[in-house]
């Protein structure tokens, strides 16, 4: 069509007419941050920004970077905001520190909508089954009975001004698979596919071979410039995977990008206007060595702390130098030196026994030495499990804690799960024990599982928290930074928003046993054939004296004496 | 003169050969059907059933690799074998043990998945019965001219196969779903492709026209798995389809090997069990009928001889920016965690709340909490 409109252009007369400027724009990066038990931490993000409103009259028809599939599910449903996430594994705040884009184990979606939907929950529900057609994953199992709508959690991420709690809704899955099938779709998203750029080391066979594999789309408005008049819609398509030492790394502690993603690095996306590569190396620089040196470096403020990243810029042909090809090799030279603790962490456990009652506890850790801090804690818990209320204790340092705000939505049976949400202050350098204790349900026969022995998942628990921050953030958002640094919108200098998920938990609830209706039947009739049988027998069997006949011996002996005249025997 | 001849004899052979052309042109044309889809089934759950997984895994690659698109393939597998966590090898399903083909691939799109396999779900897909809101790639979008390609894996018995160890499908429910298939003109032609035990007795009850229908094993033979692999320690798959593998990797899109090659696939002495098929209600003979013809997509061209007008090239509609016209607001980030705010929400909550039972939050007076909820409905105690 390009050819077209240049023919035309050139058919009319001297008149030039400027080339409109390109609206949307592609940014790939890969952040590697080698972690201090010898795992390594790769975190890919990549960007699309279009200048264009999907709300208004006539519809969105030209797509370029932005996928259509996506474009037409924000146009339909008349979409706000869209996250969702897939995660494989559990992140392990206490050894890995924080992560740059936090996810629960499972599925997990929520959702802005415009204020101009009417009938939020019928809005949710399509939305919900397109998208597990769009990621090929189970999401049409989102319903009334795991979705939230939180009334202080999740707020916007994007820019806006309403923020009515009654077009937000949030759901988890957390016994949904993540494999291929939903990486496939993913990949299908970007620009450039697979093929060209960061995406070509996107191998499956490496990247479900970890200990946390994590897939996310993230979809809001953003501010175009520093005035913030217009907006412009983001798309931000993310992926975390933490390699293990031992299973991918053979014990080593020595990682290159082939070891890691069994696949070097060639070119750039052709369609991205920037795609680099970010080592962290702030840890002791003298602690591992890089190759190929680089002389880039940058310094971001992220998560709170000041990081000094390797930079390499693969829009540049050096990068790849007279090979072609870029294989980055981070070799340790010692394993001494301490993490630096994470000042936040969250842990989640069932406790009890049998299969009546239990109590769940929560844990939230602030190792901040001197500040406290608050954090607002969101639980969703599914209906088969009854939560008693008034057993909710919240404790600090065995002292009682009262949360400043408590919102909570009972449960209904097979309608709505229980809704909790509290905001707690955490003393500095302390443990805060968040317990309530709950009752099991039997459910009805059908509605068990095909394999109910396995157990029942309760989703993560959600803490969000702004953590002091050791140096002052930075609150301009329209200063180009590092996508891994401009994720969540910063407001003040000297705190950071974090966002921490706990385990899900996998409760067993009283199973019938199924196999009864067969076993009732071998049993009756056993009973019935043994003693109905003998009793029958009994009664009518009737018992007559047999001579038995003789043996072989006996018989040609009688033989014998027959022919001798003599009486048998 | 001998120019004569030669010439005579070049313009015979270009006669012979142009007739040729003509001959495979009417081929090409014979079998009536312009599209191809693909309902590819496992019904087994559990880690010790990965020749199931394995099994259907391989009929989609090779459905795949002979051009049916995933657009028109259904794949529904019950459980993961691929990422579950007993796999070995991550993001692998085996056929060949020594681990030496990988059929999960790098570009698998799995349309139902884990609880999604019930008997419903699959007589939805047939049947086209399916909710207004399923997403297309979920949905059997088959006409009167689409040749549709079901197998079927999983434990069965006679006259059943089992979903998910929970429920079962009978040889009449299947043929009935058949039937109404065929009235309401979602298939040309069908080709039923089952491997389980006493797979045969699947295809006894059919009785709609144009389906041919093969099983791995008779009315009282179970169909045994082919080899274990000692890493990943379960059978990697059945007889029967490893045979039908090896078969099908022999054909290419243009191959025209027919199905009377297809019902030699994996005799007695290979399979131990007793293959068999059907193919009475099937019109045409099966000598005629082409593997490709279900197995691969091969698109039918009509050629027309007219003219079709293009419209003019369509121009960009340039936007250009209103300046000062509209007086826009500044717009600004939300403030993730407003504590005063949030504190200060509750009079709001309350007042707004249409569900009476949801409890107020506090600033730390228990008292004002309970005075809001209503009398009469106090939290429940344990029994």
């Amino acid at each position: 069509m390009s050819k077209y409109a240049a023919a035309q252009k050139q058919a009319e007369p001297a008149v030039l007419q400027p080339t409109p400027q390109p609206k949307d724009d592609f940014q790939e990066e890969l952040v590697v941050r080698p972690l201090h038990s010898g795992d390594i931490y790769a975190s890919f993000q990549f960007r699309t920004l279009w200048e264009t409103d999907f709300m208004r009259g006539n519809k969105v028809s030209h797509y370029r970077l932005f996928p259509k599939s996506l474009g037409q599910v924000i146009s339909k449903f008349s979409v706000r905001e869209l996250h969702i996430s897939f995660t494989q594994g559990y992140w392990r705040t206490m050894q890995w520190g924080q992560p740059y884009l936090p996810s629960p184990p499972g599925a997990e979606l929520w959702v802005w909508f415009q204020d101009s939907v009417t009938d939020v929950d019928a809005t949710w529900k399509e939305l919900t089954n397109v998208l597990s057609g769009i990621f090929c994953a189970s999401l049409n199992f989102i319903d009334s009975t795991n979705t939230v709508q939180p009334s202080a959690s999740f707020k916007p991420l994007g820019i806006g001004n309403v923020t009515d709690h009654r077009f937000l809704r949030y759901a988890t899955l957390p016994r949904e698979i993540v494999c291929t099938e939903n990486l496939t779709p993913w990949k299908k998203l970007l620009p450039c596919g697979s093929k060209a750029g960061l995406a070509v080391l996107l191998k499956s066979e490496k990247l479900f071979h970890s200990s946390f594999h994590s897939q996310a789309v993230h979809i809001r408005p953003v501010c175009q410039d520093w005035q913030c008049k217009t907006t412009s819609w983001e798309l931000r398509q993310t992926l975390n995977v933490v390699f293990d030492l031992h299973n991918s790394g053979q014990g080593k502690r020595e990682w290159s990008l082939f070891k890691m993603f069994s696949r070097t690095l060639t070119e750039a996306c052709p369609l991205a206007s920037s795609s680099k590569i970010y080592i962290d190396i702030t840890d002791n620089p003298e602690q591992f060595e890089l190759s190929p040196a680089t002389s880039l470096l940058s310094q971001a403020m992220v998560l709170g702390d000041r990081r000094t990243f390797s930079v390499y810029d693969l829009t540049q042909q050096d990068t790849f130098g007279s090979v072609r090809s870029l294989n980055l090799l981070i070799r340790w030279k010692s394993t001494e030196g301490d993490m630096l603790r994470p000042l936040l962490h969250a842990e989640r456990y069932v406790a009890g026994y049998g299969l009546q009652t239990g109590e769940i506890h929560t844990l939230m850790y602030n190792h901040h030495p001197y500040r406290s801090f608050p954090v607002l804690l969101l639980d969703s818990v599914p209906w088969y499990l009854r939560l008693y209320i008034h057993t909710l204790t919240v404790t600090s340092k065995g002292k009682d804690n009262k949360p400043s705000y408590i919102h909570y939505q009972p449960s209904k049976d097979r309608v709505r799960p229980h809704l909790l949400e509290m905001l707690v202050q955490l003393p500095p350098n302390s443990v805060t024990e968040v317990t309530v204790q709950f009752e099991r349900a039997l459910l009805k026969w059908t509605e068990y599982t095909p394999d109910p022995n396995h157990g029942f998942y309760v989703g993560s628990s959600v803490i969000s928290s702004l953590v002091p921050s050791t140096v002052a953030m930075d609150t301009n958002s329209t200063r180009e930074r590092p996508l891994f640094s401009s994720f969540f919108p910063c407001k003040e200098e000297s705190s950071y928003f974090v966002r921490v998920y706990t385990e899900p938990l996998l409760v067993n609830l009283p199973t019938p046993d199924f196999s009864m209706p067969y076993n009732v039947i071998c049993l009756t009739c056993t009973v019935v054939a043994v003693g109905y049988g003998s009793l029958y027998n009994l009664l009518t069997r009737s018992f007559q004296i047999e001579e038995p006949s003789p043996g072989l011996a006996k018989r040609i002996a009688n033989v014998i004496r027959k022919m001798r005249g003599v009486p048998p025997l | 003169m001998k120019t004569h001849v030669l010439f005579n004899l070049f313009a015979t052979f270009l006669l012979a050969d142009g007739l040729n052309i003509e001959d495979s042109a009417g081929q090409f044309f014979s079998s009536g059907h312009t599209n191809n889809w693909a309902v590819l089934v496992c019904t087994s759950r559990f880690w010790f059933n990965y020749r199931h997984v394995a099994n259907t895994l391989s009929v989609y690659r090779s459905v795949k690799r002979l051009g049916i698109p995933d657009s028109h393939i259904v794949l529904m597998l019950a459980d993961d074998m691929a990422c579950n966590h007993r796999n070995p090898k991550p993001a692998t399903v085996f056929s060949h043990k020594n681990m030496e083909l990988n059929v999960y691939g790098d570009d698998v799109e799995v349309d139902y998945r884990g609880y999604e396999v019930t008997v419903e779900n699959f007589l939805r897909v047939l049947t086209g019965r399916l909710p207004p809101s399923t997403p297309r790639s979920k949905r059997l979008l088959s006409d009167d001219r689409s040749n549709i390609l079901i197998y079927l894996t999983g434990h069965g018995g006679n006259g059943f196969l089992k979903f998910q160890d929970s429920e079962e499908i009978s040889n009449v429910e299947l043929a009935d779903a058949f039937e109404q298939m065929w009235q309401k003109r979602r298939y040309n032609e069908l080709l039923f492709i089952i491997d389980t035990c006493q797979g045969a007795s699947m295809y006894e009850r059919f009785y709609s026209p144009n389906l041919m229908a093969l099983a791995s094993s008779q009315v009282g033979e179970d169909s045994l798995s082919h080899q274990p692999d000692l890493a990943i320690g379960v059978h990697l798959m059945d007889r029967y389809t490893f045979y039908l593998l090896e078969f099908l990797e022999d054909i290419h899109p243009a191959s025209k090997a027919n199905m009377n090659d297809l019902f030699k696939v994996c005799p007695k002495s290979q399979c131990v069990s007793t293959p068999g098929h059907r193919t009475d209600l099937f019109l045409r003979d099966p000598g005629s009928v082409l593997i490709t013809d279900f197995f691969g997509s091969v698109r039918k061209v009509e050629i027309t001889t007219e003219a079709i007008d293009l419209t003019d090239p369509i121009k960009e509609v340039e936007e250009r920016p209103a300046n000062g016209d509209v007086h826009k607001e500044m717009h600004s980030y939300v403030d993730q965690l407003p504590v005063s705010e949030i504190i200060h929400q509750n009079g709001k909550l309350c007042a707004t709340s249409t569900n009476k039972m949801s409890l107020c939050c506090f600033h730390g007076d228990v008292s004002e909490c309970e005075m809001q909820l209503p009398r009469g409905l106090g939290v429940e105690g344990p029994p």
